[in-house]
């Protein structure tokens, strides 16, 4: 098979066909601040560094797409809410902004368009769509309407909410999905590719599916209908199996699956339904070896890169500042030599002995 | 004949078991459907028969710890434990108030989120602890600085650290050199994300012990307290 654009790539795979090999997203979002070797808060203070950051990381570690994401608060640093840099880690959100539950009563959405920290992230994609074009996909990321108020009002708060108070619930999730659409399609319009909708609190780590099916199950199959572009929802490393059904009626393509479930229970309970994108496991990353990255990516391959569908990255979305250049060089080289459509060595491999040899270099 | 008291007790012993078995599960059952009514009847009917400290310790430990279990094979959600242990703390706090001379006899201990404003965690943890007949201080969220003059003031022996960030999780390293710095003996115990996500953290950062879940915490604690006293 003739190499195939980045782009072409992971569509053919989005189509549960096989492409010329796996694709690759690397998240890795603050890396690109090593290259120049900047500290993170500058490197985020302009979209040029995080263009460059971008191109300069896709160029060293052959990855299948470029993201327009910044860092997390930068949806309620939106509402005015306070960020928290650090300078080995992701900016963090600060103190929540809905200081008692009665503010929700009168809370409006910020306009995208007049937003500084949005446009930022907008002009990044826009310079991001000029360099590489349909090369590769350019992922936008949204936070969901139901995840979002971990941010704006702090999670305990926000659990008691959702039991407790169904009107402010349901107000609040109203103000947060006009904003959600209007900061995706924004991306969209931008240069994004397609839509990340990052939801965590809808996996079964954090919610039971019962109360999902009522909230964020409704609330993704309303807000994604008015994305006007493909979407794939990410669970930042929790569990999603006994909801994959549900998901996939929600209009997503993909879906983001963690280290705490089998890599191959997944892709049976997705196959032809929603491509999977993960799931290395990026906190353990920081102390791999090459030879382990080596190993535990053809595992990964192994168990899900069958008959396409697949897309190899790690399991939270975001690779941590501490994870060494060299295990996502032996990540990147590995997804290039193991990840070759057809997988004919897969047929041979022992799952079992692979299990042993990964305990044995663990150790 | 002759041992017929002995089948009678054995007798009696099984259904009471049978019987706390069966109101464990009720009261399970009422948490994670986050019943707040049925939970409460389940402790005042238990009340009658039963001092503050064995219904804490028969019924409400118990409990914790199947919820606890629960979420960590993935059949509960973080928000029913959540939930689950604000119930069990206020109801425990009806029977065996703050500062109840029957609550346990422990040594001094605190609870602190580092760095990050992520508080769930700790909440969750907190409300365990006090549910399980603990009580502990709060510090809220702090830096290592603070947290470090804070245990030497109080003289804290065990401390708990919650986080959700991995360089929150790494600044441990740094509270434990700067309390060894100053001869403390406290015990580190940790929790959250980046612990769950690599097993090994725990120890690479200096902490005598890692807890998965907020009832791992109560079982941890209990071996400490009982290992230093």
């Amino acid at each position: 098979m003739t190499d195939m654009t980045s782009l072409q790539r992971v569509l053919t795979t989005l189509g549960h066909k096989e492409p010329d090999r796996v694709p690759f997203f690397l998240l890795a979002t603050m890396h690109g601040a090593r290259e120049p070797g900047m500290p993170i808060k500058e490197y985020f203070s302009k979209p040029e560094n995080v263009v460059e950051g971008q191109l300069r990381m896709r160029a060293k570690y052959r990855h299948d797409c470029l993201c327009g994401f910044f860092y997390a608060p930068i949806e309620v640093e939106a509402w005015g809410a306070e960020v928290i840099y650090v300078e080995d880690g992701p900016p963090n959100s600060g103190t929540p902004f809905i200081r008692s539950v009665e503010d929700i009563k009168n809370l409006e959405p910020p306009r995208v368009e007049e937003t500084p920290c949005l446009l930022k992230v907008l002009s990044a994609l826009k310079m991001l769509k000029a360099k590489v074009g349909d090369d590769a996909l350019i992922i936008g990321v949204a936070i969901s309407p139901f995840s979002l108020p971990v941010m704006q009002m702090g999670f305990d708060k926000y659990i008691e909410l959702t039991y407790e108070q169904p009107e402010l619930f349901d107000r609040l999730m109203k103000v947060n999905e006009e904003f959600c659409v209007a900061w995706a399609n924004a991306q969209l319009a931008a240069g994004a590719t397609a839509i990340c909708y990052f939801d965590p609190i809808s996996s079964t780590t954090v919610t039971p599916r019962e109360t999902y099916l009522k909230t964020g199950f409704q609330i993704a199959k309303r807000t994604l209908a008015r994305i006007k572009g493909p979407t794939a929802t990410h669970f930042a490393s929790g569990r999603c199996l006994p909801i994959v059904n549900d998901v996939a009626q929600t209009g997503t393509a993909g879906i983001g699956v963690s280290v705490l479930e089998d890599l191959a229970d997944t892709k049976a309970a997705c196959r032809g339904k929603l491509s999977i994108l993960g799931n290395l496991n990026a906190i353990e990353m920081c102390r791999w070896t090459p030879e382990y990255a080596t190993a535990v990516v053809k595992d990964a391959i192994a168990k899900a890169g069958t008959g396409g569908g697949y897309i190899l990255s790690d399991n939270h979305g975001e690779i941590p500042w501490q994870v060494p250049e060299d295990v996502l060089l032996a990540v990147s080289e590995a997804v290039h030599t193991w990840g070759r459509y057809p997988l004919d060595w897969v047929q041979e491999y022992d799952k079992q002995a692979l299990s042993r040899g990964l305990r044995e270099l663990e150790a | 004949m002759g041992n017929y008291p002995v089948m009678l007790v054995n007798s009696e012993e099984s259904r009471m078991e049978k019987n706390t078995g069966e109101l464990v599960n009720a009261f399970e059952r009422a948490l994670v459907s986050l019943d707040r009514l049925a939970a409460q009847k389940i402790v005042t009917e238990a009340s009658d028969s039963w001092s503050p400290v064995q219904l804490v310790e028969a019924l409400v430990v118990p409990a914790l710890e199947r919820i606890g279990a629960g979420w960590e094979q993935g059949q509960v959600a973080l928000s029913q434990v959540y939930m689950s242990g604000r119930i069990c703390e206020e109801l425990v706090d009806t029977i065996l108030p703050h500062s109840s001379p029957t609550r346990k006899n422990q040594p001094k201990m605190a609870i602190a989120v580092l760095g990050d404003y992520h508080l769930l965690g700790k909440r969750i943890v907190y409300s365990v602890l006090r549910a399980s007949g603990w009580e502990l201080q709060d510090y809220g969220r702090v830096t290592v600085d603070e947290l470090v003059s804070q245990v030497r003031r109080d003289g804290v022996k065990i401390l708990l650290i919650s986080v959700l960030m991995l360089p929150s999780a790494l600044r441990v390293k740094d509270v434990r050199a700067k309390l060894n710095g100053m001869g403390s003996d406290v015990k580190i115990v940790v929790g959250g994300a980046p612990f769950r996500f690599d097993d090994r953290l725990w120890k690479d950062v200096g902490a005598d012990a890692m807890g998965r879940n907020a009832s791992e915490a109560v079982g941890i604690v209990t071996r400490i307290a009982e290992e230093i006293s």
